[in-house]
């Protein structure tokens, strides 16, 4: 899907827990995620820390967005 | 007599299903569930001694731990063979198999082997590094995986000779064998050509490498003015699923208006996918779709806008083909409403 909307000519992050599958299926910007039942979540932190979790990593996938690609790259935490 | 090992996950092992997917990986002594099958065909030459049994959420979510650990449980049977699954078209199960298999080929030196659905995306990924047996793409099709792995298993842990991809039944794994064809290269060609002519079907000799790829499109200059759209193959839906998007093999996607839709929450989504526990999705669909965020981060101008749409397929199973028709469509009704940029997930 991923690749499909890039060659619609659109910039697309993906975001993903399984990285190794990402990159076989072609994806060019990736930000890897927290598990795969929750991607963008972790039940075990309270609401707010959980928010805090995962604006950190839209954020992420925001910058991977404005970020100049040659080729595949994952964007991991810094 | 030939020592076994085999791998298998959590729901072949009867242990449960998406909601046992998070359990590491242990030890059964003999054959559980598929390996009864295998037993069987494997009649007196072999034995499997031990199984063992991982869930595959904990598999994929840990891979260097895991492959790890599996190993050096394999290592203490130290067995003449190793089998893992077979998969069929369960996404982390065939990546789980892959790794484990072709990690006991290197590491450890084991004749090994595996088996999967062609497009399980395990298969991409470890059919050049270890024997893979092509099977259906569900678990109806164990019988006929049986009787391809069973037979070329035993080849490989008695050191036979293991003949071409097309005899032995596994994916080709790019190594090529001279051999001489019964037939010389003009008739063989010309009878291609008279098969083409007739509109039947023919075997090329020589198939073409497939190499899709599709080069990343420039960053976004300001993402403070970009319209951002959500795409997921998590399955994330209102609440009730009102296109029915199905759980597995999904063959349609969702537009959903998400307009003044601040917050996923438990009363007005869920997911619909059947790939993975769903518990944590259904009490909060922003740990999939992050709306929430996203919807915080255009109050404080830190994005331009999110679309007005999200769209929602289940990646579980799922054709590619179905996959790429659903996405084209997709790309370009966001090009034609001049969305930026795209943030997907997946589960």
């Amino acid at each position: 899907m991923v690749k499909e909307i890039e060659r619609a000519g659109i910039p697309v992050v993906h975001m993903c827990t399984v990285v190794p599958i990402s990159l076989t299926v072609g994806a060019n910007r990736i930000v890897p995620t927290i598990a795969i039942p929750h991607p963008l979540g972790n039940p075990a932190l309270t609401h707010e820390e959980e928010k805090t979790l995962r604006r950190g990593l839209v954020e992420r996938a925001l910058k991977a967005l404005e970020t100049e690609v040659t080729g595949q790259t994952v964007f991991e935490e810094k | 007599m030939i020592k076994v090992v085999q791998y298998i996950n959590q729901f072949f092992a009867n242990v449960g299903g998406e909601e046992m997917a998070h359990i590491p990986a242990e030890i059964r002594e003999g054959h559980v569930g598929p390996g009864l099958a295998f037993q069987q065909a494997f009649k007196d030459e072999a034995e499997i001694v031990a199984t063992i049994v991982c869930g595959d959420s904990y598999f994929n979510e840990n891979l260097d731990k895991a492959k790890a650990e599996v190993l050096a449980m394999v290592k203490q049977y130290n067995p003449d063979l190793f089998i893992a699954g077979p998969a069929f078209n369960a996404g982390r199960y065939g990546v789980a198999c892959g790794t484990i298999a072709a990690a006991v080929k290197e590491e450890l030196g084991i004749p090994s082997i595996t088996g999967m659905y062609k497009e399980n995306p395990g298969a991409d990924m470890f059919k050049n590094k270890v024997y893979m047996v092509s099977t259906k793409n569900s678990a109806a099709g164990m019988r006929d995986a049986v009787k391809k792995m069973a037979p070329l298993a035993l080849k490989l842990a008695k050191g036979e000779k293991i003949g071409s991809s097309a005899e032995e039944g596994y994916m080709p794994n790019g190594i090529r064998v001279n051999f001489f064809e019964k037939e010389r290269g003009s008739k063989r060609a010309v009878g291609m050509l008279l098969k083409k002519l007739a509109g039947k079907e023919f075997e090329t000799e020589f198939p073409m490498p497939d190499f899709d790829r599709v080069d990343p499109n420039p960053a976004v200059k300001d993402i403070t003015k970009a319209k951002i759209a959500l795409v997921t193959s998590g399955g994330i839906v209102p609440k009730g699923n009102p296109d029915h998007i199905e759980s597995s093999s999904a063959s349609k996607y969702g537009e959903y208006d998400i307009e003044g839709v601040m917050d996923l929450t438990e009363e007005t989504f869920e997911t619909a996918h059947g790939g993975y526990d769903p518990i944590y999705a259904n009490a909060d669909s922003d740990r999939v779709l992050p709306v929430d965020i996203l919807r915080d981060l255009e109050k404080e101008g830190k994005i331009g806008s999110l679309y007005r749409y999200y769209y929602s397929t289940v990646g579980n199973g799922t054709a590619v083909k179905s996959a790429k028709a659903f996405a084209a469509e997709i790309g370009k009704k966001l090009k034609a409403d001049g969305v930026d940029a795209v943030i997907l997930t997946s589960t």
